[in-house]
C-alpha cells in the first residue's frame, strides 16, 4: 500500500515532530500575552512577540467536526474518518480518528478524545486521536 | 467622487462541459475572443490583463497583447471577483484604460493543466495532508458537521440546496445537469465524504469565461449596456481549513461582503439577484448567513421554504450553480457571468425587473473571498 503523505519538518516545526517521536503533543505559548497556538511558528500570532515557549499538551481533545471519506486515498483504507479536534488547551488541529468504527452512529460532535501516535516513517510519528478512555496501545 | 467603472464585455467559452479539443490556455483565449467580440473591441484595445490559474504573462503573449498593467492574483475560485476589484482601482488610478479578465480551465479533460500539490514542508503539507484529505470533497466539507450540529440542520436540508439549484438549471439550456432531482435522489447518490453525497458536490467540467472592464466615459460608447460595478470586497483568512476561526462561519465571507456592500451603499434588502459560489451544498448556507441575508442557522429553512427557488423573493444561483451548471475548478467567473447576464436582461432564467446583483466568491476552501455588487443603473 502506498504511504500517506509524510510531513517534511522545517526549522520552525522541528520541535513538534521531535515531540511526537517522544510521545508528546507539543504546542507553543506566548510568554507576553499568554496565547497558546498551533501550527508552530517562532512568534506569537496574537501579539507578534518572539518570546514564546514550547510545552507538552495534555493530549485531551473534543471532536470539533469530521467527514467519513469513502473515496480512495494513498495510504488509507476507505472509509476513514478525517477529523478536526479542539485541544483542551485551545488550538484546533486536523487528524484521523482511530479505535472507532468509521460510521456516523459511532461518532458525535464534541465526543472526548485522546492522542495516540503512529509512525509513518523512521522520522515521523503522526498525532492521531481515539475515544477517551481507550485501552493503552 | 470615484469614477464609475463598468463591465462592458462578458462571455463564456463557446462550449461548456467537455472540451477535450482545447488546452487550458486556449480555453482562456476562446473566452477572451468571445468577450472582445461581445463588446466590439480588439486585442489592441486592451492594455490591462488579469487572470488566475495561468500567468498573465502567458496569456498576454498568447493573445498578442502588450499590457501596461497585469494582475496575477490567484487566491482560488474567487480570484476573478478580486480581479474586478483590482481592475476598478487600476482604471480609476489611470494605470490602464481597458482591462481583460480571463478564466479557462480544463478541469474535466485535463489538457495542458497544472497540478494541485501542497509541498510536504508547507504547513498544510505537514499538518493536514498526512491525514488523508484528498482534495476539496474532504477539505471543504470538513467544517460542516459542526455547522449541522450547532444549528440542528439535517442532511435532508443540505440535500435540498442541490434540489433547488437543479430546478434553476432545468431552465438553462447550457447547464450540464438539467433533469429534476429529489432530496431522496441526492441522499441516495454515491457517498463521497459523509455527510456529503455526490449530488452535494460540484460538477467537474471544462470551460472558461472573460470580462472586459473600463471607465464610464468609454463604457457608454460601446455596444452593450454597461453593467456598473458599484462595490467590491476582498478578504483572506487561512490556507488551512483546520485553522478557521469559526467552523460555522467564514471570516473572509463576512469581511469581503461587508466591504463590497459598504462601498456600494447597499444592504441585503436591496439585492434582487444573488450568486453564491457553490462548490458544495453548504456554501449557499454559509453565504446567506455571512452576507447578512438571514440570521445564524436560518439559511437551510430559508432555502427549504422556497425563497431562493424560481419564483422566490431572493433568486439564488440562477444558472444552476457549480452543482448543476458548470464547475471547472475556479467557478467564480461563471457566477460573475450570470450576474452580468441578469443585469443585461438576457439570462435564460431572467429575473424580471432585477436591478441589483451580487456575485460572491470563495477560494481555496474558505481561504479567500471576493464580492462584487453590480447594477444595470448608476445610483
Amino acid at each position: 500500500m502506498p504511504s500517506r503523505p509524510v510531513p517534511q519538518p522545517t526549522p520552525e516545526t522541528q520541535h513538534f515532530w521531535d515531540g511526537t517521536r517522544a510521545g508528546e503533543l507539543r504546542l507553543q505559548r506566548c510568554l507576553d500575552c499568554g496565547a497558546i497556538y498551533f501550527p508552530p511558528r517562532p512568534f506569537c500570532p496574537a501579539c507578534s512577540s518572539g518570546d514564546v515557549e514550547v510545552f507538552a499538551a495534555s493530549g485531551r481533545a473534543r471532536l470539533a467536526s469530521f467527514v467519513i471519506n469513502h473515496r480512495p486515498a494513498p495510504g488509507f483504507e476507505a472509509p476513514y474518518v478525517i477529523a478536526l479536534v479542539d485541544l483542551e488547551e485551545g488550538p484546533r488541529m486536523m487528524t484521523n480518528l482511530v479505535g472507532v468504527d468509521p460510521v456516523p452512529e459511532a461518532l458525535s460532535v464534541d465526543m472526548p478524545l485522546e492522542v495516540v501516535f503512529e509512525a509513518v516513517s523512521d522520522e515521523i510519528q503522526l498525532p492521531l486521536f481515539r475515544p477517551a478512555g481507550g485501552s493503552a496501545s | 467622487m470615484n469614477e464609475a467603472i463598468a463591465i462592458v464585455g462578458a462571455a463564456e467559452t463557446t462550449d461548456l462541459g467537455k472540451i477535450p479539443h482545447m488546452s487550458q490556455i486556449q480555453l482562456h483565449a476562446d473566452a477572451a475572443r468571445n468577450t472582445l467580440a461581445d463588446c466590439g473591441l480588439g486585442p489592441g484595445d486592451i492594455d490591462g490583463i488579469a487572470t488566475a490559474g495561468e500567468s498573465p504573462v502567458n496569456l498576454a503573449h498568447y493573445l498578442g497583447i502588450t499590457p501596461a498593467w497585469v494582475d496575477g492574483t490567484s487566491v482560488g475560485g474567487c480570484s476573478f471577483m478580486v480581479h474586478v476589484r483590482h481592475a476598478a482601482a487600476a482604471l480609476r488610478a489611470g494605470l490602464c484604460k481597458t482591462v481583460l479578465i480571463t478564466h479557462g480551465e480544463s478541469g474535466r479533460s485535463r489538457v495542458g493543466r497544472g497540478g494541485f500539490a501542497r509541498p510536504a514542508a508547507s504547513l498544510s503539507g505537514q499538518f493536514e495532508m498526512p491525514f488523508g484529505p484528498v482534495g476539496p470533497p474532504t477539505l471543504f466539507t470538513l467544517p460542516v458537521m459542526r455547522y449541522l450540529h450547532t444549528y440542528g440542520v439535517t442532511e435532508e436540508q443540505l440535500a435540498q440546496v442541490a434540489v433547488v439549484q437543479r430546478d434553476w438549471a432545468g431552465r438553462n439550456p447550457r447547464a450540464y445537469m438539467r433533469d429534476p432531482i429529489s432530496v431522496d435522489d441526492v441522499l441516495g447518490s454515491t457517498m463521497i465524504a459523509w455527510p456529503f453525497r455526490k449530488l452535494m458536490c460540484c460538477l467537474v467540467t471544462d470551460g472558461g469565461g472573460a470580462l472586459v472592464l473600463t471607465t464610464a466615459d468609454r463604457a457608454r460608447d460601446l455596444r452593450r449596456p454597461p453593467v456598473w460595478v458599484l462595490g467590491t470586497g476582498e478578504a483572506v483568512e487561512t490556507p488551512m481549513v483546520s485553522q478557521m476561526e469559526d467552523l460555522t462561519s467564514s471570516k473572509a465571507f463576512r469581511l469581503a461582503s461587508a466591504q463590497a456592500f459598504g462601498e456600494a451603499g447597499i444592504g441585503p434588502r436591496d439585492v434582487d439577484h444573488l450568486m453564491i459560489y457553490d462548490a458544495f451544498a453548504h456554501l449557499p448556507l454559509y453565504g446567506l448567513e455571512d452576507l447578512g441575508f438571514v440570521g445564524r442557522g436560518e439559511a437551510a429553512a430559508f432555502i427549504g421554504d422556497g425563497h431562493t427557488a424560481p419564483g422566490g423573493r431572493l433568486p439564488l444561483n440562477t444558472n444552476g450553480g457549480g452543482l448543476s451548471y458548470a464547475h471547472s475548478g475556479m467557478y467564480g467567473m461563471y457566477a460573475l457571468q450570470e450576474s452580468v447576464r441578469q443585469m443585461r436582461g438576457v439570462a435564460p432564467a431572467q429575473i424580471e425587473g432585477a436591478n441589483l446583483s451580487v456575485a460572491h466568491g470563495v477560494g481555496g476552501m474558505f481561504a479567500a473571498s471576493g464580492t462584487v455588487v453590480m447594477s444595470r443603473e448608476l445610483p
